[in-house]
Parts: structure tokens; C-alpha cells; sequence
């Protein structure tokens, strides 16, 4: 039997810290199958080798917060025959999407000698906001096994399986107490779930790295943390992660806020 | 003994008990304390009971508390009931490998240790009850769920005292241990700690037959009846079920579900809590090579949105009709698929639920404004 072309994998870089690419170097066990399955022509954490596309799997990590991004995702698309964004800054703009909250000049003029020389955009956004997406893979950072599974399925030409539910039924499958119930504020409810429920398991609530489940109902949710006696500050907090700016998560806090202004 | 003769069990011979069973080749499960709470784990004898604890719970919420007379068996329910042990969250159901141009199937074989539940209540043995209809009596057996159930020994408790979301009276599923059990404690706290001990089955006479007891005489019978008594009278909830089916089928569109909906995070906890629910999604997975494959069972729920994805998309696509679902299913519905209704009166799906959603309550709200169109 000759032996199939192995597909081009191209993974990249938007804002973000690495993490997600490090997921991926991160699957010790795993790296040289998949080097051996795929044919790595573009990853610049791993390797100074540049292959020409055209790509069969671009993997995305990070936002888009300059233009020149804007650009140069476009151009990413362009040249890939399937592209999976990967974390919580190309899924819903990370962390620096608290910016989006909060007047960007003034940051720039605040935090850089010479403002004049910082180009940004006023916000940060996810992949799926300037290109369609194939598919988006969850948490910050990704869950190493569902980046192996999602690759496994390209690969394949099958679904991956990565569900979409909350982290409570994770902490189920655990057998876990659940400490909402007894007593902390978790986002497990109104979580997607992908960590496998990692910090239920240690007694923390849910921090939300998995932004929004298939169906978060956040207003419920914050209505009890809020009747449990998380204050306004709480509440917005807790929203304003890593997926600060996923609809679900913004709606929520916004609406707070709101409601705190109105109520002064 | 035989028969309903009841003996009397001080503490000590309580552990005797534990180690009798041991000797006869199960592994103990009960009650245990961890990370807040009373769980079912293997335990090794009396010293791992949850000796003088106790809980309050409400919707939403439960909270450990001590209580001062040492009681063993002085709480009402944990969050787990025995569902777990027989029905396993996550299982391989099989593996298949590439093999000369074709492909060998591995099955699982499974070998369980043979169990003893201890502190095994009325309602939860209901819920066992109705779990074997699906996975035992119906039309096909679930060799894996068969094969954890086979022969498990059952030391039952009558329940010294009812939760606040209990309502097992109303589901005429407790609070006494009538039926299921090889042997049935009842927890006696005035003056010395003891137990009375029932004989359910053969099995249970013949490990009791090791520890030579004192027969109970009548006053503890009285003691023992008046504990259960207690606490069937001090019930948490209630929950009216007469015409429950018709109720709620005329009444599929009343506005209480929308208010249910605002509520429900569709997070699922109340089905995976709930003893009798009994979903699974089943997913295949390849490894990188595509040499091998295996396909794995984990517990589902009729609150995600892949439980009714057919293609195209989600049948129950909103809250609403997922929450409904759920609620119309194991109240009522259930009936008429089973014969026996799906809830059991244990309360975890109203104290587990982060929003604190009540069931009673809901169809109560439902049963106040029948048929009208506003509440
Ligand atoms: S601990 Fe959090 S994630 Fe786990 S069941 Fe409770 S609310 Fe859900
Ligand atoms: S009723 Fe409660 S526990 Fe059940 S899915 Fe809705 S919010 Fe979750
Ligand atoms: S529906 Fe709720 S109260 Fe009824 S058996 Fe299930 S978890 Fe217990």
C-alpha cells in the first residue's frame, strides 16, 4: 500500500500567551505520532522550519487585536483547507478582551512612553469574529487530550468528541461533592465543560477557562451567587476572565453593572 | 432467626456484623465523610461510618453539621445514591484493533467484586428497583450493570430522621425498609447506642447467625417502630400525586414552565443526581493511527442538547422543553412507560440543584391554577 500524503498541519499565533501551542508540545507521548501522521509545516514554537501552504489543518491560538491580525487571519483562512481555533483568546479574545470594557487610548497613554508608536484596535475579538471557523476548541489553556482528539478526528474525517454541557456533568462523571451546593460559587453551570471539572475537584469553584456552555442561563446563575452574597464587584469579576467578552459572559456583567449605576 | 424476629446489636457487634460480611468475600460500600459531605465509598468497617454527623439541607443547599450523640447512621442522604456502583458513570464497552486486513473486536469482560451496601435506604432501594426494570427486565439485559448487581448483600437502614427535601411518604417509597434488604437496621439513641437488626432474606440470617444476639424484646421493637415513625411524620417535603399524569399532560403549556425555564440552567445535576435516571450518550473514538478504536458509555442527560440531537439538530433545542422533559418524564410519563413512577421521593434533585429548582413545588404550582392560563 503506498503510503498517503501525510496532510500539512500550520499552527499559529494571535494575541495570546502560548499556552495553547504549548498543549500542544505539552502531548510528550503523542508528539511523534503526530509528526508522523501529519506533516508539520508551520508551528514557530516548535520549529524554525516554514513550509508554503496550502494547509489541510490550521490550528489557531490567539486574538485579533491589530489590524495588521485582522489581515493576516484573513490570509490564514485563505491558505487552509480547515481551520480549528484553539483556547480561550481565539475562541472568545482572552483575557485582553477586558479592554473591550474600558477606553483603549487611554491605557496606551497611560502605560507606554511614546503612545504615538502603538497601533492596537479597540478590541480584542475571537477568530470566528473575522473568518468562519471549522471548528473551536475551548479552555484556557486547551485541554491537552481534547486537542489530541480533535486532531484524531480531522485526521479521520469523524466528529470529534468534545462536548459542549456544562462542567457539572464532568463533576458527576467524577463523583464529586458539589461545592456550589455546599457553600463556594462555582461557574460549572453556565461552564463548558472540557477541563474534566479540575477545580470542583480541589474544593475551588469554577473559574469558567471554558467560557459559555451550549445553553448558559448566566442570569440565573449570578442570581444565586448574588442570594448566596456575592456583591456586584463579585459577580463581575468572576465574569471577566478569560472569556470576558463571550456574549454570554458580557451580557451578564454589563448588565451588573448596570444595575449598580442605577441603583446608586 | 428467621423471619421478621428482631435482635439487638450493640455498636460493637455492629462492627462484628461489618467484618462477618467482609468474611464472606464482599467488599463493604457506605457512608463515609469527604469534602463536606456523607459519600458512598469502600469502607473498612465502623470506624470509617460517619460517626456524630448529620446535615441540613435545603433547595440548593446542604451543609455538614455535628450532632452529639455519636450517631452512626444519623444524616438522611448524601448526594450519591448506589446508582454509581451498578450503573458506572464511564465505561469502554469495547475496543477493536486492525489486524492482517481485518479487525479483532476485544468485549469487555467484566469482573466486579460482589458488594455489600451498607446504610441502604427505603427510597434508594426503590430507586434500584426501578433502575433494574431498564437495565435487568426489560426487552434486553445490560450484561455490565447485571454483572455489578448480581448478588449484592444489602444491609438497609430505617432512617432515623428525614431530610428537608424527603419526601418519601408521598412516594410510598420509605421511610421503612419493607422489602429488598438481607438485613435492616434501626438506630436506637435513647439511653445505650444500639440497633435493632431485621432479618430480610436467608442470607442475612445466615451472616447474623455468627454473632450470637440477644433477641429484641418489646420495647425496643416499640423504640424502633417510634424512630420510624418520627421521621415519617417529619417529612421535608410533600408532593401530591394523585391524577399526577393527567395533571400534567393537560397542562404541557402552562405558564409555570416558563418560570421553571428562567430558572434552569440546564446544567443537569438533578438527572445525574437522581437515583432512578438512567441516560448514556455512547461515543467513538480512534487514536491517531486509526489502528485502533474503542467505543465508550458515559452517563447523559435528557438536559443536553446532543441527548435529542438527530441530524439536522436538537429536537429539545430550548430550556423550556429540555426542563419540561425532565420533569414530565420522571413524574408522569414514566408511569406509563414503566408502571412505577421515576422519582422515589429522595430529594437530591431539589438539594443538588445549584439554583435550588424544587419539583414539588413546581407541579404544586402547576396543580393551584389547573388548566388556567395565568397563575
Ligand atoms: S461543583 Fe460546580 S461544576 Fe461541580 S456540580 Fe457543582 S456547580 Fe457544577
Ligand atoms: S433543574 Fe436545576 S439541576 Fe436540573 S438542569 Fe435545571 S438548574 Fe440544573
Ligand atoms: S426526581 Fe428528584 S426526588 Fe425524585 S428520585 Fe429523582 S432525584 Fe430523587
Amino acid at each position: 500500500m503506498a503510503r498517503r500524503k501525510r496532510p500539512k498541519l500550520a499552527v499559529w499565533k494571535f494575541a495570546s500567551c502560548d499556552g495553547c501551542q504549548l498543549s500542544v508540545l505539552d502531548l510528550e507521548d503523542e508528539l511523534l505520532d503526530i509528526a508522523g501522521a501529519l506533516d508539520i509545516a508551520y508551528f514557530k514554537e516548535a520549529t524554525s522550519v516554514e513550509k508554503p501552504g496550502p494547509f489541510d489543518l490550521s490550528l489557531v491560538e490567539g486574538s485579533v487585536t491589530t489590524s495588521h491580525d485582522a489581515e493576516r487571519i484573513r490570509e490564514v483562512r485563505k491558505q487552509s483547507k480547515a481551520l480549528v481555533t484553539i483556547g480561550a483568546c481565539a475562541t472568545a479574545g482572552g483575557i485582553q478582551a477586558l479592554r473591550n470594557f474600558k477606553d483603549v487610548k487611554e491605557f496606551v497613554s497611560v502605560v507606554y512612553a511614546s503612545p504615538e508608536y502603538i497601533q492596537t484596535l479597540a478590541t480584542s475579538t475571537a477568530i470566528a469574529d473575522h473568518v468562519p471557523v471549522d471548528f473551536e476548541l475551548r479552555g484556557c489553556p486547551v485541554n491537552k487530550e481534547q486537542l489530541l482528539e480533535v486532531i484524531s478526528a480531522f485526521l479521520h474525517g469523524r466528529k470529534p468528541n468534545v462536548a459542549s454541557h456544562s462542567v457539572c456533568v464532568e463533576c458527576k462523571l467524577r463523583g464529586n461533592v458539589c461545592v456550589m451546593v455546599t457553600g463556594t460559587p462555582c461557574l460549572g453551570p453556565i461552564t463548558h465543560a472540557g477541563c474534566g471539572a479540575l477545580c470542583p475537584s480541589y474544593q475551588r469553584g469554577c473559574y469558567g477557562c471554558y467560557g459559555p456552555m451550549e445553553a448558559p442561563n448566566t442570569t440565573s446563575l449570578v442570581r444565586a451567587f448574588r442570594q448566596a452574597g456575592s456583591s456586584t464587584v463579585d459577580v463581575v469579576r468572576v465574569l471577566r476572565t478569560f472569556n470576558a467578552n463571550a456574549p454570554a459572559f458580557r451580557k451578564e456583567s454589563e448588565a451588573q453593572e448596570k444595575g449598580e449605576e442605577e441603583s446608586q | 432467626m428467621s423471619g421478621h424476629e428482631r435482635a439487638i446489636l450493640s455498636v460493637e457487634g455492629l462492627g462484628s456484623l461489618l467484618q462477618a460480611i467482609r468474611q464472606e468475600g464482599y467488599q463493604l460500600v457506605g457512608p463515609t465523610v469527604r469534602d463536606g459531605a456523607i459519600v458512598h465509598a469502600e469502607i473498612s468497617g465502623i470506624g470509617d461510618l460517619p460517626a456524630g454527623w448529620t446535615e441540613e439541607q435545603e433547595a440548593g443547599t446542604y451543609r455538614l453539621r455535628r450532632r452529639d450523640d455519636g450517631a452512626l447512621f444519623g444524616y438522611s442522604l448524601g448526594p450519591q445514591s448506589w446508582k454509581q456502583l451498578f450503573f458506572v458513570p464511564r465505561m469502554r464497552l469495547f475496543q477493536a484493533r486492525r489486524k492482517d486486513g481485518t479487525f479483532v473486536v476485544d468485549a469487555e469482560a467484566p469482573k466486579p467484586p460482589r458488594l455489600a451496601l451498607i446504610g441502604a435506604r427505603s427510597c434508594d432501594l426503590h430507586a434500584i428497583e426501578v433502575q433494574d426494570r431498564t437495565f435487568l427486565k426489560g426487552q434486553f439485559v445490560d450484561p455490565d450493570y447485571a454483572a455489578r448487581r448480581e448478588g449484592v448483600f444489602v444491609v438497609a437502614v430505617n432512617c432515623g430522621q428525614a431530610g428537608g427535601t424527603c419526601f418519601c411518604v408521598s412516594m410510598k417509597t420509605g421511610p421503612r425498609v419493607t422489602q429488598w434488604f438481607d438485613l435492616a437496621l434501626t438506630e436506637l439513641l435513647d439511653g445505650a447506642h444500639r440497633f435493632v437488626v431485621e432479618v430480610g432474606s436467608e442470607r442475612g440470617a445466615e451472616v447474623l447467625a455468627k454473632l450470637a444476639l440477644q433477641p429484641a424484646d418489646e420495647g425496643d421493637c416499640r423504640t424502633a417502630d417510634e424512630v420510624v415513625e418520627r421521621t415519617a411524620s417529619s417529612m421535608g417535603r410533600k408532593f401530591e400525586t394523585e391524577g399526577i399524569t393527567e395533571l400534567l399532560y393537560r397542562n404541557l403549556e402552562h405558564p409555570q414552565w416558563d418560570k421553571g425555564a428562567e430558572r434552569c440552567t440546564s446544567c443537569a445535576n438533578c438527572t445525574l443526581v437522581c437515583p432512578t435516571c438512567f441516560c448514556a450518550s455512547v461515543e467513538d473514538v480512534t487514536d491517531l493511527s486509526g489502528n485502533t478504536a474503542e467505543r465508550w458509555r458515559r452517563w447523559d442527560s435528557c438536559f443536553t442538547l446532543d441527548h435529542s440531537y438527530v441530524h439536522g439538530g436538537s429536537v429539545r433545542s430550548a430550556t423550556r422543553s429540555r426542563y419540561r422533559q425532565w420533569l414530565v418524564h420522571k413524574v408522569a410519563s414514566w408511569i406509563d412507560q414503566f408502571g412505577t413512577s421515576g422519582c422515589v421521593g429522595c430529594g437530591r434533585c431539589i438539594t443538588w440543584c445549584p439554583v435550588g429548582i424544587d419539583l414539588t413545588e413546581e407541579v404544586a404550582a402547576i396543580r393551584a391554577t389547573d388548566g388556567k392560563k395565568e397563575p
